[in-house]
């Protein structure tokens, strides 16, 4: 019964630190994290999984920044309607986001909330990080 | 579970949610545009933001409105009768392109990065290897990256708290850093970074194409109008705006001109004017050191640039603030702050910000550097704008704005080199103005001392 707790139990614990997953610059500006597993996470989490966590945001965000005929598409369109095409139609990079909100919410109520950790939208974060927000053991296994 | 529950977990409010209620009645729920740092204004409720210094916009959209004015009004009824219909439909296609583009540039964000808030700079802070915090000068803080297998070194921002990400650039004027950053066009009064950089393209692309094609109908026209009254100096008599409009399109046509190509180059070769002034990736240091994030090849440079995806505004501007919480730009001491309710935070973070508007508004008066555009156009066409800039400034209608009329000749006088230079200089002195406190131990006073230096040392440079 105390493995057990929801999103709502950890709102009412108290915050212990928070990790923050950076960047990663090695393939060019295009928005990657850092799949290096971080060691405050060692004893809370397993590391695989967290690493195919973040690989599967890399993949979206990689989905949402790609180049193709889609994008090119949605470019010249826009081009043509003197860009005005934007303030009705959602780009394409906007539905993804949704996707990644969804998929990021999705996480952390199967696998991290009853863990004690919770995992932050990095575009909450300008994009810049991932934070990953380990609460207290304690009031947790009260519950 | 809702989705907004998500973003902003405020473990109190939820608790404190019934009492919330009762004691917010008259309490406005504030939108994040309100509290957001940085030099922007903004208007329509967060939908369009400017920069603080407006610029030269007013100008560049009086010269755009009254010389297309004066071509439909004078020009266009000759042409229709002697020529086609097709030409001020053409002229109003064109015209229209122009302003949309440009209410684009000038309005949305740019690509601003939000500032680190206080528990990923603690973070930051920790892993830069720091051997005393209490020297008066901090070394410049680099880190370096490998793209591409091409070492590229990240800058540490001092005002906005974290490592800029590559190609980002911190902007004085605005104050905020910007992605991808090109330049600060005073001409469309933003910056321009990665955002809108395709819609200033497309700006200049079509004023070129409309400047040029108000130019050869006024040429034509009065050619037409000379063999039909035997003798240009009557034509000119019997049409005295279509001078107007020829002086006004040539002389803006060599800058627009040389702009387009030279922007166009900048696409090709996947580069901004900030690298591209600075040489971050020329070879002139003897060492194969190319651009990283070139693709090689021009079709599909041109594609990435322009008709890439369109990327989101990372500042969330119509956001609304939870009520009570604290602005995320105010700093605390410890974690558990920042997820409590403050109203005395609030009203710190709004008298800071009304703090460091006044000292702008006493910096922009004593200022006398000129927040030049790196337009980097040859120098004689800069001369031969400033020559037009001054002549007709005066007349134009920058004091009825706001926008005052020295800050709208400043940004033409000075050369656009040293743009570059007063940026390097601005942030090697940054480590020489942070006063020793170590950061976030005081409650609010790290902004106004990290911050307030900034904006003094500005005129010293």
């Amino acid at each position: 019964m105390a493995e057990t707790h929801s999103l709502q139990d950890l709102r009412q614990a108290a915050v212990a630190s928070k990790v923050f997953v950076q960047r990663d610059y090695s393939s060019g500006t295009i928005c990657k994290f850092q799949t290096k597993f971080p060691a405050e996470l060692e004893s809370r989490i397993d590391k695989q999984q967290f690493e195919e966590t973040v690989q599967t945001l890399n993949n979206l965000y990689a989905e949402a920044e790609k180049l193709g005929g889609r994008s090119y598409l949605e470019g010249c369109l826009a081009c043509l309607t003197a860009y005005t095409i934007f303030l009705c139609m959602e780009t394409h990079y906007e539905k993804v986001l949704k996707k990644i909100a969804k998929y990021i919410q999705e996480q952390n109520e199967k696998i991290y909330a009853p863990l004690g950790l919770l995992l932050t939208d990095p575009i909450e974060r300008g994009l810049r990080v991932v934070e990953i927000i380990i609460f207290e053991d304690r009031s947790i296994g009260s519950r | 579970m809702k989705n907004c529950e998500y973003q902003q977990i405020d473990p109190r409010a939820l608790r404190t949610s019934t009492t919330r209620t009762s004691t917010n009645k008259n309490v406005r729920v504030r939108r994040k545009w309100e509290v957001l740092p940085g030099k922007n204004r903004f208007y329509c409720d967060g939908r369009i933001m400017l920069a603080r210094q407006c610029g030269v916009l007013p100008l560049t959209i009086g010269l755009i409105f009254i010389t297309s004015g004066l071509f439909f009004t004078f020009d266009c009824p000759f042409l229709v009768h002697h020529l086609t219909v097709f030409i001020p439909v053409i002229g109003g296609v064109l015209f229209v392109f122009v302003v949309i583009t440009l209410f684009q540039t000038s309005f949305i964000d740019p690509g601003i990065l939000p500032r680190a808030l206080p528990d990923e700079a603690a973070d930051i802070e920790k892993q830069i290897d720091n051997s005393g915090s209490s020297t008066y000068r901090p070394p410049p803080r680099t880190k370096e990256i490998l793209i591409n297998d091409q070492v590229v070194k990240l800058k540490y921002c001092f005002t906005c708290k974290m490592f800029r990400p590559p190609r980002t650039s911190h902007c004085s004027l605005c104050d905020n850093c910007v992605d991808r950053f090109d330049h600060h066009c005073p001409w469309v009064g933003n910056c321009v970074g990665k955002r809108n950089y395709r819609f200033f393209y497309a700006f200049i692309v079509s004023l070129s194409f409309l400047t040029s094609f108000i130019f050869g109908c006024v040429i034509t026209h009065l050619t037409l109008r000379s063999q039909s009254v035997n003798g240009i100096i009557q034509a000119i008599k019997e049409s005295p705006a279509s001078v107007v409009e020829l002086v006004i399109c040539f002389f803006s046509i060599w800058s627009i001109l040389g702009l387009s190509g030279f922007h166009t180059y900048l696409v090709a070769s996947n580069l901004t004017t900030n690298e591209d002034i600075k040489g971050s990736w020329s070879s002139k240091r003897g060492e194969e050191s190319g651009n990283p994030y070139t693709y090689n090849n021009i079709l599909t440079n041109c594609c990435v640039v322009l008709c890439g995806p369109m990327p989101p505004s990372l500042i969330d501007r119509r956001g609304f603030l939870p009520p009570d919480d604290a602005p995320q730009i105010v700093t605390s001491d410890t974690e558990l702050p920042h997820f409590m309710a403050k109203n005395d935070t609030n009203m710190c973070t709004q008298g800071t910000k009304e703090l460091l508007e006044s000292m702008a508004h006493s910096t922009v008066i004593q200022s006398t550097c000129a927040p030049c555009t790196p337009k980097t156009t040859p120098v004689p066409q800069e001369s031969l704008l400033s020559t037009v800039s001054i002549t007709v400034s005066p007349s134009s209608k920058s004091p009825s704005t706001g926008c005052s009329g020295r800050q709208a000749r400043r940004p033409i006088d000075v050369p656009c080199s040293q743009r570059g230079n007063k940026q390097a200089a601005l942030h090697t002195h940054k480590p020489m103005l942070r006063v020793s406190s170590p950061p976030y131990s005081l409650g609010h006073s790290p902004i106004i001392l990290s911050d307030t230096p900034d904006m003094v040392f500005i005129p010293l440079n």
